[in-house]
């Protein structure tokens, strides 16, 4: 055996330089074909990713825990030291509030009666899914988050993550225990909303950088800083009235918005399944749904 | 004197691990640390270990292992596939074809090594993800990374050539 294994590595170690050699290009040629691949094919190339993702997802779950308990320790230490004027404030806020539930109240009853008149057929009712975010890209080209729910959740391609803030992003990759979150401020996010003042349509681009801007503004001054943006709900990814963000900067020929969400902060998010059928769903998924 | 079974493993378990500390650098960089603002700028960890173990040691960091190293990152981060590896395989060839200005330098012209590599893997990656999203991405973040990139290195690469000195002299 002794005298095989050296004249097997006799005849193994120049055949193992030669590949060696043409193993790096081979290898620079194979990532730029994965590239070219996912391109041309998104499905297969997403599959990989998203197969690599959900199989870390556990050691991403683990890591990110304590980090996640030492922000809650420290949250709670700040809330100790705040407590006096925190409940003062929250006192105030309570006699506000009770104001407005009375209204709502009113108004709720309001809305029965003239959907009552109107025959009018209420929306489908939505679905959460709540899930903790267990990865955060922090690369300069990426802006995404991994989520630990999957489809074993029932989360799918296409619904909406909002936090109680407002609007995160949207689901664009599931595997079974984890699911990538596209944000609002990603180079590829495009959302279709609303300027809630003038009810006109925009659309909200990405562009990797903190605030997402407004592409096609109105003409004129519909604008103003500090105005609400929400989603708009053409288009059938999300529902219309998700808060996403407010005017933060107008400079001509650029509308910055600030969005409501710090990014930073997000550490438990909502994935909603409104019923819609989404821009992003697969046309064969709702035939696959039994 | 032929080496035992336990001596064999024993060299096994300490050559892998220039791949296993890349590897869970490439975890490290991708889980939520709720600090406002870093997530946008956190070092470029694994491009640090890349460059690291191909200018000291790349017979234990092969380019299959480098190749792998940026498919894991990329699926991670939700990269498009493919722009890690070239990355690093880029800074991989660079680093073996300029092995002597590395060889035996002080560590001040090492670091400026890597603030030239890391340049060129920046502007690299910036020019693939542009390419791919057919738009120009944003270059203030990318000059940011690069910034906390450099100035993070020092720090990494003690430790890397600790653990050298202690785990892989002899292997």
């Amino acid at each position: 055996l002794k005298d095989f294994l050296k004249n097997d590595y006799r005849i193994i170690a120049p055949i193992r330089s030669l590949v060696r050699r043409f193993s790096y290009f081979g290898l620079v040629l194979a990532a730029a074909a994965l590239m070219l691949l996912g391109k041309a094919d998104i499905f297969l190339v997403e599959r990989v990713s998203v197969t690599i993702t959900d199989s870390l997802a556990p050691i991403l779950g683990v890591l990110s825990r304590p980090i996640t308990s030492a922000k809650e320790l420290g949250k709670q230490l700040r809330s100790l030291v705040s407590l006096h004027a925190d409940n003062t404030n929250l006192r105030e806020e309570k006699a506000r509030l009770l104001h407005w539930q009375t209204v709502a109240r009113g108004l709720d009853a309001e809305n029965k009666a003239f959907r009552k008149l109107l025959n009018f057929k209420p929306p489908p009712e939505s679905k959460f899914v709540s899930a903790r975010v267990i990865g955060d890209s922090s690369g300069a080209f990426a802006n995404s988050l991994v989520l630990n729910a999957g489809s074993r959740d029932g989360v799918e391609k296409g619904q909406a993550v909002v936090t109680e803030e407002g609007l995160v992003g949207r689901i664009y990759g599931v595997g079974s225990r984890s699911a990538r979150v596209l944000l609002i401020t990603d180079l590829n996010s495009r959302i279709p909303a609303l300027i809630e003042s003038t009810n006109t349509r925009v659309i909200l681009a990405g562009n990797n950088s903190a605030r997402p801007h407004l592409l096609y503004p109105p003409p004129g001054d519909a604008l103003s800083l500090g105005g609400r943006i929400v989603s708009s709900g053409h288009g059938g990814a999300f529902p219309p009235g998700l808060p996403i963000g407010v005017v933060a900067l107008i400079n001509d020929g650029s509308i910055e918005v600030q969005p409501y969400v710090m990014r930073d902060r997000i550490e438990y998010v909502r994935v909603v399944n409104f019923g819609l059928m989404g821009i992003l769903r697969a046309p064969d998924s709702e035939a696959r749904k039994p | 004197m032929k080496p035992t079974v336990w001596q064999r493993l024993d060299g096994l378990a300490r050559k892998i691990t220039p791949f296993g500390l890349t590897f869970v650098l490439v975890i490290l960089s991708v889980v939520p640390l709720h600090l406002p603002d870093f997530q946008r700028v956190g070092p470029g960890l694994s491009l640090m270990a890349v460059c690291h173990w191909a200018i000291y040691r790349p017979d234990l960091l092969p380019p299959s292992a480098v190749f792998l190293i940026g498919v894991i990152q990329d699926s991670l981060m939700g990269l498009p596939i493919g722009v890690s590896a070239l990355v690093f395989l880029a800074v991989y060839g660079m680093v073996l074809s300029q092995s002597r200005f590395f060889s035996g330098k002080p560590f001040v012209i090492v670091w400026f090594g890597f603030a030239l590599l890391a340049a060129g893997a920046t502007l690299l990656s910036w020019f693939l993800v542009s390419a791919f999203n057919t738009t120009l991405a944003n270059p203030e973040a990318a000059l940011y990374q690069y910034v906390v990139t450099i100035g993070t290195y020092p720090l990494l690469a003690w430790f890397f050539l600790r653990w050298q000195r202690t785990y892989l002299l002899l292997v």
